[in-house]
């Protein structure tokens, strides 16, 4: 759920501020993409079987923290670029039609990531 | 020329950065958009925000608890 925040806000920060931004789900990071999926990951420290998750959304809460499906959203309407793995999506089962596929602008491998992160001037691995 | 109010009083990082933005994408060329906020960090990035985006800020406003700033796209 952090680490997902942290891709977000970042995005969005930079999209609003007149950059070109595409993120590359991998791993653990395309469970989100599942539909339904968005919120449910824990919390990557400190999780301490839910409790720790628990604490940190109420707290969000209090300081009027967005959600993440807002924060999605925004990233998609400001032009927000989402590739997601498809070795992942082999390795563990993830059919297409499980993944919000209105998100996602393209499937492919480390050459996809690459070919978009070759030029970049920020690159990142949250 | 149209004028644009967008409210982000109470939002926290990155919601006024990104709402600014979404009304200046929206926005025609002359059109003045403001921004009301009371995010802290907000009043000092948006600048910033305009400054990369080449967009001209008219005037900011701020007293204790609220800024306003006003740009023309």
């Amino acid at each position: 759920m952090d680490k997902l925040y942290s891709a977000l806000i970042v995005g969005n920060g930079a999209l609003a501020m007149g950059m070109d931004v595409s993120m590359y789900f991998t791993f653990w990071g395309l469970q989100r993409l599942k539909k339904g999926g968005l919120e449910k990951g824990p919390l990557s420290k400190m999780h301490m079987l839910g409790l720790g998750k628990w604490m940190i959304k109420k707290r969000m809460k209090q300081a009027n923290v967005a959600s993440l499906e807002r924060l999605m959203n925004d990233y998609k309407e400001l032009g927000g670029k989402i590739l997601a793995c498809e070795m992942t999506m082999e390795i563990m089962g993830v059919k297409a039609d499980e993944l919000r596929s209105e998100w996602i602008d393209e499937y492919g491998a480390v050459g996809t990531y690459i070919n978009e992160a070759r030029d970049a001037q920020i690159t990142l691995f949250i | 020329m149209a004028e644009i109010e967008i409210d982000t009083r109470g939002e926290t990082c990155p919601v006024p950065l990104v709402e600014c933005r979404k009304a200046l994408r929206k926005a025609e060329s002359g059109d003045e958009v403001t921004i009301l906020g009371t995010h802290p960090a907000s009043k000092k990035e948006i600048p910033m925000a305009c400054k990369a985006l080449g967009l001209e800020i008219i005037d900011i406003k701020e007293d204790d608890k609220e800024w306003k700033i006003k740009i023309r796209k």
